[in-house]
């Protein structure tokens, strides 16, 4: 028998196809019959037509080529994007588009940790907002509009394979498609990453009472705005003054929407937490606004070294307005 | 007589559609190895990274790798059956519908059409069109296996048949998807189970495209070189059924630490491990044939390169399993790292032994010498040197990067940003596109040494006097 085989095509070629196929059953055709492989977390909902629109651009354009979604159960990674990734939470992925590569940073948390406009801007060019990036260009997008007709045969096929009542999507929805470009699609599934899963940051409240350790020593304040540079000055500016529909200002007296300042416990609560940490504070912010939570990814020297840095700043601007006032007043004088 | 002419030109036709993709993969490798450090070198939407990347990857592993494998399986076929192709006709058909298919391949990539699948990114359509002709080379292959007229079926028969068989079993499951239209569709399965249906076939097209047919390749092409025999007839029956029987069991090693079952994690490291034993079967048969006689190296310029390349297949299957391990996963998995070792396999072990099987098969077809060893051997030192510095350039990268993700401040946070990694990139990355253009231009001199060739040949053929072998 043995030397046989390899005089009979046939009964060679049997033998190869049992001897692949052992493997594949036990660690490829078996697992799906088992219910850890078809998980769903009880947060998790289907994709909208518009998210699902923006899933099919993030598709099209490859961006699982440098992107991942998955974040792996290591101190590093969770500190970096928040909670691990459960299986649950990819029950509507077909397919799953975990990545294989990190060229850009992983993507699984990236939803409501930036508002919209960010997205907006950087998608556009990213360069912009983060100088070194390798990112490429994806300005075409705001020119491409969506095509609800075909977006609406897309949802129907992947609504078809789960399960009924939970894709929910009426035609009103499809309808509202034809405002909107890939762009808005793109954005929309961006934000719907990762919503089913808590995120880690918003477990610890704020201690309004904390004092900053570093006060307002000069060694402090040069640091803070090396920090401030490189980690907020994207969203907020330079100077800290902000950007419309992205990041508020923080040299005015308005706190999360609300007039009046809060004390250092309030920023470090909200810069180690993120949009989190808002609710805790009973103020609204920016409606979309998603503040990054810095905890864990920044140093809490580093954050209170930001603070020492904003407060300079916030002086230094309060000692220029009158003296900026005077000199707006003087040529007219019509106040 | 006439028909064995015919089937070379079959071969000649496949070993010049793998040249010509080949050309146009490597181009699009230098052109993203640009995109990562020159991000203005992107023209959206058609010509960027995201939409290039598959179609270098593609145009590599199905144009050129699997282009080469069906002429030179041809070729082998017929040589250890001893007789033509059962039908000639079909395996013309066969070649002229593969340039048809890559070619919409590459297009239907550049315009997005693509399931997001790693090695399976092509539409439906393609996916059943490339069903077809896999089917007609099937066909082929065993009409002409069953009807040979030599009754042993030496090794590389068995590496031909079990890569027949188990590409058509991974392809088609992996594949299975919903369509939703004529160039979209979702994958039949959903999350992590997507993930390992996946990864179950994308290890295995590297076992059963990069591994098998090239065995096959190398246990027929480097005694048929060197005039060697192969070493042990027993060790290629081991090495055969144990590397086929635990190859299958390997893909979750790509999903470590990610949501899939432990299990099944657990169980493709291990089997990854004991993968090593069955490589290294080969490579050991591999060095103790040329063992016979190492001063084949010296009087025969091809055997280098078969040795260089099961050197290469040695290193790659033991960095594997290394990098199957958990501890070493967290450390470079999602790096730079994995390109390197990637690149080791491609271009170290397949394209050195595609190349050198070429350089054996195209004088023999036309009855002639090979044009030049003198450019081959550039060419050879051309290719090692661009494919090592390729490599350790990516794995030293790959390492800092891996090592910048996790350090961590002394109060728990951690030390550097996300950019900070990614601009430490750049000069490694600078390099690898240094090391691609070197690769390149070994590869272009490969090209032009088989291109004479064949003028050689034909120039031989249409002088009068000659005893013309090559119509043989």
């Amino acid at each position: 028998m043995a030397g046989e085989i390899y005089r009979k095509p046939v009964s060679f070629a049997l033998m190869a196809a049992v001897t692949v196929l052992v493997g594949s059953i036990v660690t490829m055709a078996y697992p799906m019959f088992r219910a850890e492989m078809h998980e769903k977390l009880e947060n998790l909902r289907a994709f909208t037509p518009l998210e699902l629109a923006g899933r099919d651009v993030y598709q099209r354009e490859g961006c699982v080529g440098c992107h991942t979604q998955t974040v792996r159960p290591l101190r590093s990674e969770v500190l970096r994007y928040g909670d691990y990734s459960k299986a649950g939470e990819f029950y509507f992925d077909r397919p799953f588009l975990w990545g294989s590569k990190r060229t850009g940073p992983d993507l699984a948390r990236e939803g409501g940790k930036r508002p919209d406009a960010w997205h907006a801007r950087h998608y556009a060019d990213p360069q912009a907002v983060t100088p070194r990036s390798n990112m490429p260009r994806y300005a075409f997008l705001a020119q491409a509009r969506l095509d609800p007709s075909e977006a609406r045969t897309h949802y129907r096929v992947l609504a078809s394979l789960s399960p009924k009542g939970q894709w929910t999507a009426t035609d009103a929805d499809f309808a509202a498609l034809s405002e909107k470009t890939e762009l808005d699609a793109l954005i929309a599934y961006t934000q719907w990453l990762g919503h089913a899963v808590q995120r880690k940051q918003a477990a610890g409240g704020v201690e309004l009472a904390l004092a900053n350790p570093l006060g307002d020593s000069p060694q402090a304040v040069a640091r803070g705005a090396k920090v401030f540079e490189e980690n907020c000055a994207v969203c907020h500016g330079a100077e800290g003054h902000g950007e419309t529909q992205i990041a508020p200002n923080l040299m005015d007296d308005t706190f999360l929407g609300v007039k009046g300042d809060m004390p250092d416990g309030a920023y470090f609560g909200l810069i180690t937490g993120g949009s989190d940490a808002k609710a805790a504070l009973g103020r609204p912010g920016l409606p979309d606004g998603g503040m990054t939570a810095f905890g864990g990814q920044l140093a809490n020297d580093d954050i209170w070294a930001v603070i020492s840095w904003i407060r300079a700043q916030q002086a230094h601007e309060r000692q220029e307005a009158p003296a900026r006032e005077q000199t707006e007043h003087l040529p007219g004088g019509q106040h | 007589m006439n028909e064995y002419r015919y089937d070379n030109q079959t071969v000649q036709g496949f070993i010049l559609s793998a040249i010509f993709w080949g050309v146009v993969g490597i181009v699009i490798g230098l052109l993203i190895s640009i995109q990562l450090w020159a991000p203005a070198a992107n023209l959206a939407p058609w010509l960027s990274y995201g939409r290039l990347r598959p179609v270098h990857t593609n145009g590599l592993a199905f144009g050129l790798g699997v282009g080469a494998i069906f002429g030179l399986f041809y070729y082998i076929v017929m040589r250890l059956c001893r007789r033509p192709l059962v039908f000639p006709r079909l395996a013309r058909l066969h070649l002229w519908l593969f340039n048809a298919i890559i070619a919409a391949a590459a297009v239907s990539l550049l315009a997005g059409k693509s399931q997001s699948l790693e090695y399976a990114e092509l539409e439906w359509p393609l996916d059943v069109a490339i069903v077809v002709i896999w089917v007609m080379f099937a066909v082929n292959v065993f009409a002409t296996v069953i009807r040979r007229r030599e009754e042993q079926m030496y090794v590389s028969l068995w590496y031909v048949l079990a890569t027949v068989v188990a590409v058509a079993i991974l392809y088609i499951v992996n594949n299975a998807a919903v369509p939703a239209g004529l160039w979209k569709s979702y994958h039949a399965y959903a999350g992590v189970n997507s993930a390992n249906v996946q990864w179950w076939y994308g290890h295995n097209a590297v076992g059963f495209v990069f591994t098998t047919p090239i065995l096959a390749m190398f246990y027929y092409f480097l005694p048929k070189t060197t005039g060697l025999p192969i070493y042990s007839h027993r060790l290629s029956i081991v090495s055969f059924w144990s590397l086929i029987f635990a190859y299958l069991w390997t893909g979750a090693h790509h999903l470590v630490y990610s949501p899939l079952p432990d299990w099944i994690q657990t169980l493709a490291i291990v089997f990854t491990l004991f993968l090593i034993a069955p490589s290294w079967g080969s490579v050991v048969n591999g060095y103790y044939t040329v063992g016979a006689d190492w001063s084949k190296m010296r009087t025969n310029y091809l055997t280098k390169f078969f040795v260089m390349g099961i050197t290469f297949y040695g290193l790659q299957t033991v960095q594997g399993p290394t990098q199957a391990l958990r501890v070493v996963s967290q450390l470079i998995h999602f790096t730079d790292w994995v390109p390197g070792h990637v690149h080791m396999g491609t271009m170290g072990w397949v394209t050195m032994t595609i190349c050198a099987s070429i350089y054996y098969v195209i004088p023999r077809i036309h009855g002639t010498e090979i044009y030049s060893e003198k450019i081959a051997n550039v060419h050879f030192w051309l290719v090692l040197v661009g494919q090592l510095l390729f490599s350790i350039t990516m794995w030293i990268t790959g390492i800092q990067q891996g090592a910048l993700w996790k350090v961590q401040n002394a109060d728990g946070s951690l030390k550097y940003s996300f950019m900070d990694g990614l601009v430490k990139n750049y000069p490694y990355w600078h390099t690898r596109t240094l090391a691609g253009i070197v690769f390149a231009v070994g590869m272009l001199l490969f090209v032009y040494n088989v291109l004479k060739t064949i003028q050689q040949g034909k120039a031989l053929r249409a002088s009068p006097p000659s005893p013309a072998p090559a119509a043989a």
